[in-house]
């Protein structure tokens, strides 16, 4: 039986890699080493130009406010904000996954113990949703009137922390349901593909020495006695 | 009502691996096969096609690869006496949809059974006496002997460009393989990947303990190759996205790229994506198939009549078909009467994490899916269970199959999991640290079993699968003493700082935690009609002209993959079909 595949695509695949990876080696070098981990692209936490189409106004200020607590800048490297992860979790919630696309969302809705993990009606994007409305009622409800945003980051750590850890009454939902399903979102913009919306400049993949898509690494699997030297590419080829 | 195709001779329920191998062997047989598969059609190009493959958002986020839990799912319980609910969130087990099935986003580890694997309970009751199987253990002797399926084992590594070292081959130990193996009729179709550093140093450590450490077999091809049936592998490229993900170079062994390019090219078969079978239909008595009755892509009801049914979907819709079809007698855990549904185990998995300091590169995000190294010390006839007080044994191994950090990074115990003190861990142990794993065997038991749940609906308006399943004391001492014996192993790798998670006594199983996709039995083949659904050859006793192919055929998990198991009696069911079945259609072993 002749070969039916076409028997080049691994070698074609190597030629362009040889064109992404061998070209910026020498640029790349210099910038790579673990001290000079580059702490991202901004300077300051500042709100981005991005206009949301999911979350409304005061959504979009809770949602700032908890990217900047949850990843801050500082001297380690990027901040959510800076990065993009608020644009990220807009974008994101339009999408068909979080309309609970792969769950299965049929009732009878009943509670289990833990083990049994999400037994919930909400999808994704109403867990968010819901629980920034339930956290803003809280808030303007404890400090007079003061949204989560016009808090303190002090106060606002303490919120965050309670909720984590299941000790904040929130009317509607569980805090530590929608504090856990933001946070994995929130790390999910912080590290995903830039096209996605955050990482922006691939910060966040600089700050950990990750690669990104590069997607080829037999020459380095038995190098033992120095880091990988190759800054990170994104899908759409560019170089971070 | 439904549309009628034409009758063929045989139709196959889904295109992973054994729905492909069947489908390879049916037609060398001249059969006229239609195969019907749940999810779309993929293909390497374009569908794992690089850059677009390797999204982590995509891959492991949105499980562009995995089934959608949306149309059909399973619901799971403790205990009898609980109320089960939805699987509805992807966690602990990755069950595949599409072209490929779960063969297409594997990892690769690829090994074959021991023999005494295949004999566990004549085994332990002749080296320990009928005292140490407890009494809800339903743990049975595979029908079917190491010997018999060796043939079966060879040529489906053979298909998969299998990389490894021998141990054992025809009774003579090998230098650098795994002497305990059983024996081997030829070497590896291709030689073992390179090592990670994990790997690298696990010899060490292996070695330290007085193990006998060896290459994982791993279908990641270390080497250019062509398979039996023609279709060429590339060298793994070390790309580091192999679980949950397609293989985007034609290395990986899957379905898509080792058998499917034959099998495209075939008049006699015939794939139809977006087929979801609904029923195996029988005749008034019940105990002959007509055919299948599916929904096609645009939902209408279509009738496939067939002479020949293989069930080849993933093992525990392979169950479900069966319950809702009504093909054998379900089982009930009261009375302990009936077949399907009987013995479902699983796989006991545990991890140990090690932190080194920045001078140790681990590179986690360079992977070869199955490749690693591990050892048979504590696996099989090696390990004193009588001693140990528990049944089954298990692997230590390194394993590497790529790590991002969507995927999620490991970081020392204590960590907050967000602010600066987190972002300031994952900076320091990204790159940083590894993990070893151990994989035990799951016994089987007379209250762990699949039924139909009472409440719950698929898209269909089928009643979901119900699995009753939790971790029994012997798992749990089994889990205690593989992890210590790991934390004990890793110790002398001097690290940081480690982190295990043995199970704990009393611990539940817990579903949103991934833990494997070895979901085994329900289905299970056996010597006797009373305690087993299949006979020796995959065939349901009760109707002869169903074959069911799967790990739903094991009668307990052992510490292994499953995927070479499943592969090689693929083979043997399918010899047997061919050899025997088709010159005369009717049961294969008397009931």
């Amino acid at each position: 039986m002749s070969d039916p595949l076409d028997k080049s695509p691994s070698l074609s695949r190597r030629s362009l890699f040889k064109g992404i990876g061998l070209l910026p080696l020498a640029v790349a070098l210099p910038g790579c080493g673990e001290k000079d981990a580059p702490a991202g692209v901004g300077a300051t936490a500042a709100p981005t130009e991005y206009k949301p189409a999911f979350f409304k106004p005061a959504e979009w200020d809770f949602v700032v406010a908890a990217c900047d607590r949850l990843i801050p800048h500082d001297a380690v490297g990027p901040g959510a904000v800076e990065s993009g992860v608020p644009e990220f979790l807009d974008r994101h919630m339009q999408t068909p996954y979080a309309s609970g696309a792969i769950w299965y969302m049929q009732g009878p809705f009943l509670d289990a113990p833990a083990e049994f993990g999400y037994q919930g009606r909400l999808t994704l994007r109403d867990i968010l949703r819901v629980g920034i409305g339930a956290i803003e009622a809280y808030c303007r409800k404890t400090f007079q009137g003061k949204g989560f945003a016009a808090l303190e980051a002090t106060q606002q750590e303490e919120l965050l922390k309670a909720a984590e850890a299941g000790k904040l009454e929130l009317e509607g939902i569980s805090a530590k349901l929608f504090f856990s399903n933001l946070l994995a979102e929130v790390k999910n913009g912080y590290f995903a593909d830039p096209h996605y919306g955050g990482n922006r400049g691939m910060g966040a993949w600089k700050m950990i020495g990750y690669p990104g898509m590069r997607a080829d690494y037999l020459d380095w699997v038995e190098v033992r006695d120095q880091a990988y030297p190759l800054p990170p590419v994104d899908l759409s080829g560019k170089r971070g | 009502m439904a549309t009628s195709k034409p009758k063929v001779d045989a139709v196959i329920v889904g295109m992973g691996w054994t729905g492909a191998i069947l489908a390879k062997e049916l037609t060398d047989a001249g059969l006229h096969v239609v195969a019907l598969e749940r999810g779309a059609d993929r293909d390497t190009q374009p569908d794992f096609a690089y850059p677009k493959v390797v999204d982590e958002l995509e891959g492991s986020v949105h499980r562009r690869f995995l089934q959608s839990l949306a149309q059909e799912t399973v619901t799971i319980r403790h205990a009898l006496a609980d109320t089960a609910v939805p699987y509805r969130q992807m966690g602990s087990f990755k069950p595949g949809a599409g072209v490929g099935g779960a063969g297409s986003h594997w990892s690769g580890c690829h090994f074959r059974p021991l023999p005494e694997d295949l004999r566990l309970r004549s085994n332990v009751e002749q080296r320990y006496g009928k005292g140490l199987i407890p009494a809800d253990m339903t743990i049975q002797d595979f029908p079917v002997s190491y010997e018999e399926l060796e043939p079966h084992l060879d040529l489906f590594e053979k298909i998969c460009g299998t990389s490894g070292k021998a141990g054992v081959i025809n009774g003579t130990v090998q230098e650098g393989g795994n002497p305990f193996e059983g024996s081997r009729a030829s070497e590896y179709p291709l030689p073992p990947n390179p090592n990670y550093l994990g790997a690298e140093l696990f010899y060490k450590a292996a070695r330290e303990m007085g193990w006998h450490p060896y290459p994982i077999p791993a279908s990641n091809a270390s080497r250019s190759y062509v398979n039996p049936y023609g279709c060429q592998m590339g060298p793994c490229n070390a790309c580091g996205f192999c679980s949950d993900y397609g293989c985007l170079n034609y290395s990986k062994a899957s379905p898509n790229a080792c058998i499917l390019p034959v099998l495209r090219q075939r008049p006699n078969f015939e794939l139809r994506p977006h087929s979801q079978v609904l029923r195996v239909d029988l005749d008034g008595s019940g105990g002959k198939a007509t055919g299948v009755t599916y929904l096609d892509a645009q939902g209408r009801e279509i009738s496939q009549p067939a002479d020949l049914v293989v069930l080849c979907a993933f093992s525990l819709y392979n169950v479900h078909l069966m319950l809702v079809s009504g093909i054998g007698t379900p089982y009930d855990p009261q009375s302990n009467t009936g077949t399907v549904g009987r013995n479902y185990s699983y796989q006991n998995l545990n991890r140990v994490v090690l932190f080194f300091d920045k001078d140790v590169h681990a590179n986690p995000f360079i992977g070869i899916g199955g490749a690693g190294t591990t050892m048979d010390d504590l696996n099989g006839n090696q390990l004193d269970n009588g001693k140990l007080g528990f049944v089954g044994g298990g692997l230590v191994w390194a394993r590497q199959p790529g790590a991002g950090p969507v995927r999620g990074i490991n970081v020392p115990t204590g960590t907050p999991n967000w602010g600066s003190a987190w972002k300031q861990a994952v900076a320091d142990n990204f790159r940083h640290s590894f993990y070893y794993e151990v994989q035990g065997a799951c016994m089987s038991y007379r209250q762990h079993y699949l039924s139909l749940d009472p409440t719950y609906k698929d898209a269909f308006g089928r009643p979901l699968l119900r699995m009753t399943f939790d971790w029994h004391p012997n798992e749990i001492k089994a889990s205690q003493f593989f992890v210590a014996q790991a934390l004990k192993m890793s110790q002398v790798l001097n690290p940081l700082s480690m982190a295990g998670d043995a199970k704990k006594d009393g611990e539940r199983y817990n579903i949103t935690k991934y833990q494997s996709t070895h979901t085994c039995g329900g289905a299970i083949m056996g010597d006797d009609p009373k305690t087993s659904a299949l006979n020796r050859y995959l065939q349901s006793w009760e109707v002869p002209n169903v074959f069911v192919i799967g790990a739903n055929a094991f009668p307990q998990n052992n510490g292994y993959n499953p995927t070479g198991l499943v592969g090689g009696l693929a083979y043997w069911a399918a010899t047997a079909i061919r050899e025997r079945y088709l010159k005369a259609p009717g049961p294969l072993v008397d009931a």
